[in-house]
């Protein structure tokens, strides 16, 4: 097992650690802005988990994948917000 | 994925480490800060630094493997240029909800 395989698992379990702490956070809120600041760090914690499997696999595909989470994830931040701010998410 | 040189493996292995751990500050802010102010700084930092660690390294892959990473890239691009807006539109929504925040009034702001 060289250093790169060793310094993967760690930034695996890294990320799944901060997963399980932001989702801590997600439950326990106390106000809605919390759970969504939240669900934000949990989309940008998700990019970290696709890329970190796409350096693992070797693939260029899985990059992909991660450009449309964030993109997605940015959009559902910005509507949640709205939401929240003007009680629509769509003027 | 062992073909590369040494010193290219341990640098990018220093970046994914550098990644992970900044990943993790981020999330332990998240939750230890007192109220949502505090916590809305931290997670810029897995942002910044977290994410772009894992993507540095990830771009270094791409190049010892012969090609031009243009996806990661583009991801870190992204994620540099929204996380101030979503969390300028976050503390927006905090103050319309008038979440309160702990910390203390400076001294010459005047009371009331």
């Amino acid at each position: 097992m060289n250093v790169l395989d060793a310094a993967l698992d760690f930034a695996f379990g890294a990320v799944a650690l901060a997963i399980a702490l932001t989702a801590w956070r997600l439950l326990r809120g106390p106000t809605p802005a919390d759970r969504v600041l939240a669900i934000d760090t949990l989309y940008i914690n998700a990019v970290a988990l696709v890329v970190l499997l796409g350096i693992r696999l070797g693939t260029d595909l899985l990059f992909e994948a991660a450009l449309i989470v964030a993109m997605l994830g940015f959009i559902s931040t910005v509507a949640l917000a709205r939401y929240l701010s003007r009680g629509d998410a769509v003027e | 994925m062992s073909t590369l040189p040494l010193w290219a493996e341990w640098s990018v292995a220093a970046l994914l480490v550098l990644g992970g751990v900044f990943t993790v500050v981020g999330a332990i802010g998240l939750v230890r800060f007192d109220d949502f102010f505090m916590r809305l700084h931290a997670p810029t930092k897995a942002t910044t630094l977290g994410v772009g660690g894992v993507l540095l390294a990830s771009l270094a892959m791409s190049w010892m493997r012969g090609d031009f990473g243009v996806e990661e890239l583009l991801i870190t691009l992204f994620l540099f240029v929204t996380a101030p807006v979503s969390a300028n539109l976050m503390a927006q929504a905090a103050l319309h909800l008038r979440v309160r925040s702990k910390a203390p009034l400076p001294d010459d702001v005047p009371r009331d």
